[in-house]
């Protein structure tokens, strides 16, 4: 506790670090992973193969992952955007296969009479396909969150600040407090982002909150 | 006016869903095709709004092949009314009916007003557009489907076995709504079902259809009864059955009618 006393500022500063490290990543895995669970659920021949080589890339070790991204990207090695790609790459990995999921969770039915009442493809996507997958889509979001919070510490080994640094430096200097600070402040880290989705995606499903009510005469 | 000039659909397989089939469906009035389960009648009446393209023939509305619509714009055009209702879960009941409207444009606002005296056309409380569609029974939420397929004033509304799962007093009461809901607004309606009661009640015309939509017979409900084309229309409209074989009996001065079994169904009027 006294450790914390002394330095908690830092603690602050390193959890916004954390942040600035993972939501990003988070964003972006979303982003790519729903396009690519989309296309496997309709192109199933094209899809398959996709989802299996996206998700393999979670097998990809760490360390030399962060090196070899800086090569393809051109940005440095000790830089927040390599962390960033990083995270992404297994966010994406996490990801795709809960979003085609998600896809082939929504009612064929339902999709075949927003078209027959008019629905444009795209209108069928965004208004149909896309908030139906909610459900679904959320619990994948809430695995890649709760990994990415995690897996942002190991940017400490290549000198990018994060709740991380508390680890390694408290590794090396022998400090237990600083080590069980960097542990606990990332769990609930990663605990106030999971409230955050949850509460989320009750607001953008509400008909799934809604008890079925007593029929009344037709 | 729906015209079918000698359409066929053939999906990759032995048999055509629908082959060589014609039918005119006069403006404002109700056509039924009925037909067992497979008969083709879905993949006809989806030829109309383009969610089937037929693989031969053409289906003509108002004398313009659909073909030459846009799918898009012809479907808005077009009142639909799905079996399982084919309501947006996600939407309210309002949002719901006030769907095309409000992708053509309408504002929300004013989409929402209207769809709520919709619901009071189809004798449902405009209190219940808040709910979800999963918080209704079967029956109300068809007469939200048939609400929504109101919702622009089509021409022209598509019923493929609106009322089947529902209870058959809910169908009945349905089919009754219907029935007075033509008498004011005159669409042209084509109604599939399979269920020969139903297309006897609701039809000013009705199509017996057997296996790859070949017409068995056509006719009004009378015609049909009076003369069924052969044992097919014979054994599927029943006429035949206990029920349907009408005779009459004097009582006390009363002319009685009985059915095959010899049960009184009913009086005739003085
Ligand atoms: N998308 C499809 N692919 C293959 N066969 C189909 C498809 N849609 C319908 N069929 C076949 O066409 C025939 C007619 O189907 P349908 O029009 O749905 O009949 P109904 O509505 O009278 O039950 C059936 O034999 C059905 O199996
Ligand atoms: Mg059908």
């Amino acid at each position: 506790m006294t450790w914390l006393n002394a330095n908690w500022p830092q603690v602050i500063e390193l959890s916004g670090d954390h942040l600035a490290l993972s939501v990003p990543a988070i964003l972006i895995s979303i982003l790519i992973a729903v396009p690519i669970g989309r296309l496997a659920h309709r192109r199933p021949k094209i899809g398959t193969p996709l989802l299996s080589a996206a998700t393999l890339m979670y097998a990809i070790p760490a360390l030399p992952l962060l090196i070899i991204i800086p090569v393809v990207f051109g940005i440095p090695l000790r830089s927040p955007a390599t962390m960033i790609v990083a995270l992404s790459v297994y966010g994406v990995a996490l990801l795709v296969r809960t979003a085609a999921d998600a896809f082939g969770s929504v009612d064929a039915r339902v999709r075949e009479a927003a078209v027959a009442v008019g629905h444009s493809p795209r209108s069928v996507f965004w208004r149909v396909d896309l908030p139906l997958a909610i459900p679904v889509l959320l619990s994948g979001i809430r695995v890649v969150t709760v990994s990415t919070v995690s897996l942002v510490t190991i940017g400490a080994l290549i000198g990018v600040p994060s709740l991380g640094t508390l680890l390694t430096d408290g590794f090396q200097r022998g400090i237990e407090a600083e080590v069980a600070t960097g542990v606990i402040v990332t769990i609930i880290l990663a605990l106030i982002l999971d409230v955050l989705l949850l509460a989320a995606g009750r607001a953008a499903a509400p008909w799934t909150r809604t008890p079925r009510a007593k029929a009344v005469a037709a | 006016m729906i015209e079918f000039e000698s359409v066929s659909k053939t999906y990759p397989g032995p048999t055509a869903a629908v082959s060589e089939f014609s039918l005119t469906v006069p403006s404002h009035r109700t056509v039924v095709l009925v037909g067992s389960s497979g008969s083709g009648k879905s993949t006809l009446l989806r030829m109309v709004n383009r969610m089937v393209d037929p693989t031969g023939g053409r289906v003509l509305i108002d004398d313009e092949d659909v073909r030459d619509r846009d799918p898009v714009a012809l479907r808005r055009s077009i009142g639909y009314v799905l079996q399982n209702g084919g309501l947006m879960p996600h939407w309210t009941v309002l949002d719901n009916v006030a769907t095309v409207p409000v992708l053509t444009g309408t504002p929300k606002r004013q989409a929402r007003l209207a769809a709520k005296e919709l619901l009071e056309r189809v004798g449902l409380d405009p209190a219940m557009g808040r709910r979800y569609p999963g918080q209704l029974s079967g029956g109300q939420q068809q007469r939200v489907g048939v609400a929504r397929a109101l919702a622009t004033d089509p021409n022209i509304l598509l019923m493929d076995e609106p009322f089947g799962a529902v209870d058959p007093i809910m169908r009945r009461e349905l089919q009754e709504e219907l029935l007075r809901l033509q008498t004011e607004l005159h669409k042209t309606i084509l109604f599939v079902t399979h269920d020969i009661d139903e297309a006897f009640l609701l039809g000013d015309e009705v199509v017996v259809l057997r296996e790859g939509g070949q017409i068995a017979q056509r006719g009004t409900p009378a015609e049909i009864l009076a003369a069924p084309a052969d044992d097919f229309v014979r054994g599927f409209t029943g006429v035949d059955r206990a029920e349907r074989t009408l005779s009459t009996m004097e009582v006390d001065g009363r002319t009685i009618a009985v059915d095959g079994t010899g049960r009184p169904v009913g009086v005739f009027a003085p």
